[in-house]
């Protein structure tokens, strides 16, 4: 006899003592956004300035395609699908992270501040160094964000970093870190304030496989952390007390997920900018596709890589920044949450 | 199951610069249905959050079958000790099986996910708080004594030797209230397992645990048997409340009357 559920759930017994229950609703879902991003990727393979038959992206990816054909869709459209990927789930793992980590839909890095100040270190890094260098930019971001983490978190610790002040604190870091990167941006030579304006739109364009080896190592070394942390993060949710009484060590998971989170999101914005909106949105259409409680983290991450891929596709078509195509994005999705909450009451 | 006793000594508890125990000692027999009451503020939850390690106490120990939880891993101990708090929250979306699966976490190393021990445990508990026609239900969408039980159901799917409970009944209505508290007898009896609980009505402390603790501004007033602890003096020492005691006709322990005010 089997515990119902509510819904249907498959039992996996691949040894005698152990059996994983899995959600079939969640394992449909995950499959479905699958396919989605193969999809997407094909059309991202093929369509662009030169448009490639299905016949030749898949010539080229095997090296049986001709040099024009290899040329475009291995040298350069591949490594910028691959990096829409991979930040598409970085984003969703840091955003299902802090929204589980504040018990809040709005915790995300985005909102708590983590993009503004990693912008603030690509302008400062462009001012006082003068370098417009893409390592170096890269670098000032990574060390913008994850300053303005530590700084959040410290402002927000009171007993334990808890989940609404965090955003409320984030907000406050965020709004002030902004108004300092325009006032410096004011100050920048015109030609450098181009330069850092284009960073800071979020672009996956300009990225090549030298960017994406060392984004590639990073993202993969932090997979099996997100999947250790997952669960006692999760049983997190269900306050600290109850979460400590059962063995979590819950400063230490809370610690350890935080830096985890914001390692995602820095990653992102060192490689290509700061995308936004991916990290809040993709978790939670995660939740609402897959029923799962809480957001889930495969789920999260598939939405947040079709998501990404398809905000790619556009940007790629229109020729604008990846990161004004999500900016739009998240726009609309506030926008769908005022209608929502407006019917309800 | 073997019953395990609970000690703690000379515990000075305080959150931050307020101290709310000074030099408190408790005592909890193994295998007892032990009752902790007292006024609101008296320090019962304060002292069940010592008890299960979830505040550290700046002087004193707790022994758990003589030894101390200081120095026992967070997920050996909550094998062994369990918790109820007064308040916990549902993660957005849970249902009611997925929370009280919630319960097993201790059980289970990092990557294995779900034995025929966890089923079994959650079905257990389930039907002992008679929630398994709930196990669909999104907890959030539940009445608060359907919500209670199926957060009794998670601390006993824990399945520790001794569980604590802060204010288990609150929310239930005299039904549920009975039955509950006569599941926490039949687990105490039949398991052998230590029970101890915050419990507001005396009558029902009285009727069903085997020692009472009582509680006034963070110390013991009174501790013992029902017979010794519910009594007219220290109704009235601790609650200020003047009543008689008289033996309830029915479970022949000790019944308070609060006594009419003129
Ligand atoms: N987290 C906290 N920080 C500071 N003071 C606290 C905290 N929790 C409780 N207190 C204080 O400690 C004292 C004892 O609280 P406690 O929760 O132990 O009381 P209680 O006996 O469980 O009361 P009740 O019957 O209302 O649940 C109270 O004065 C309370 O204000
Ligand atoms: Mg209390």
């Amino acid at each position: 006899m089997s515990v119902d559920l509510g819904r249907p759930v498959a039992v996996w017994r691949p040894r005698p003592r152990t059996s994983l229950r899995v959600d079939r609703r969640a394992v449909a879902v995950g499959l479905v956004l699958l396919a989605i991003v193969c999809v997407l990727a094909v059309v991202s393979l093929a369509y662009g300035t030169y448009q490639l038959s299905l016949g030749e992206v898949v010539g080229a990816l095997t090296g049986n395609g001709d040099r024009r054909a290899h040329t475009l869709v291995v040298e350069w459209r591949l490594p910028r699908l691959l990096f829409a990927i991979g930040c598409g789930i970085a984003l969703a793992l840091a955003g299902s992270i802090f929204q589980s980590l504040t018990r809040n839909p709005l915790g995300s890095p985005d909102v708590i501040g983590l993009d503004a100040g990693s912008y603030a270190g690509a302008v400062i890094v462009t001012l006082v160094i003068g370098s417009t260098a893409y390592t170096d930019i890269a670098l000032g971001s990574l060390v913008g964000g994850l300053l303005t983490a530590a700084l959040v978190y410290v402002l927000a610790y009171r007993r334990g970093a808890q989940g609404f002040r965090l955003i409320i604190v984030g907000i406050a870091v965020a709004a002030m870190l902004s108004s300092f990167n325009a006032y410096v941006m004011m100050r920048e030579d015109p030609q450098t304030a181009m330069i850092v304006a284009a960073w800071g739109a979020g672009s996956l364009a300009s990225l090549g496989y030298s960017q994406l080896v060392p984004f590639s190592i990073a993202l993969v070394a932090l997979l099996p952390l997100a999947a250790l942390l997952a669960r006692p993060l999760a049983q997190l949710e269900l306050g600290d007390d109850a979460a400590r009484s059962q063995g979590v060590h819950a400063e230490r998971v809370r610690l350890g997920a935080t830096i985890l989170g914001v390692a995602f999101a820095s990653l992102v914005s060192a490689a290509a900018g700061p995308i936004a909106f991916v990290a809040l949105v993709a978790p939670q259409i995660a939740h609402r596709l897959a029923r799962t409680a809480g957001p889930s983290p495969v789920v999260s991450a598939l939405t947040g890589a079709a998501l990404l891929v398809s905000a790619d596709v556009v940007a790629q078509h229109l020729a604008v920044a990846t990161g004004l195509v999500t900016v739009t994005l998240g726009g609309l999705y506030f926008i769908w949450l005022l209608i929502r909450e407006y019917r309800r009451s | 199951m073997t019953a395990h006793a609970l000690e703690a000594a000379g515990l000075t508890l305080a959150y931050d610069k307020r101290v709310i125990s000074t030099d408190l000692s408790v005592h909890v027999p193994a295998g007892s249905f032990t009752a902790i009451i007292g006024p609101n503020a008296c320090g019962k939850s304060t002292l069940l959050r010592a008890l299960s390690r979830l505040l550290a106490p700046r002087a004193g120990t707790v022994l758990l079958d003589g030894r101390d939880i200081a120095e026992r891993g967070a997920k050996e101990l909550a094998r062994e000790l369990g918790l109820l708090p007064q308040t916990s929250l549902a993660p957005d979306g849970i249902r009611v099986a997925d929370l009280v699966a919630r319960g097993r976490f201790p059980h289970q190393r990092v990557f294995d996910r779900w034995s025929p021990d966890d089923e079994a445990a959650v079905l257990r508990a389930m039907s002992a708080t008679d929630v398994l026609d709930l196990s669909g239900r999104l907890v959030d969408e539940l009445s608060g004594g359907q919500r209670q039980r199926v957060w009794v159901a998670m601390a006993l799917a824990q399945e520790t030797a001794t569980l604590l409970l802060d204010e288990p009944t609150t929310f239930l209505d005299i039904a549920h209230q009975i039955e509950v508290l006569e599941l926490f007898r039949r687990i105490n009896l039949e398991d052998g397992r230590t029970l101890v609980a915050v419990l507001h009505d005396l009558n029902q402390a009285a009727r069903y645990a085997s020692h009472i603790i009582a509680m006034k501004d963070g110390r013991v007033v009174a501790a013992g048997a029902p017979t010794d602890v519910i009594t007219p003096e220290v109704v009235q020492d601790v609650f200020s409340v003047p009543c008689r005691v008289i033996e309830d006709p029915e479970a022949h322990t000790p019944l308070v009357i609060p006594l009419v005010r003129r």
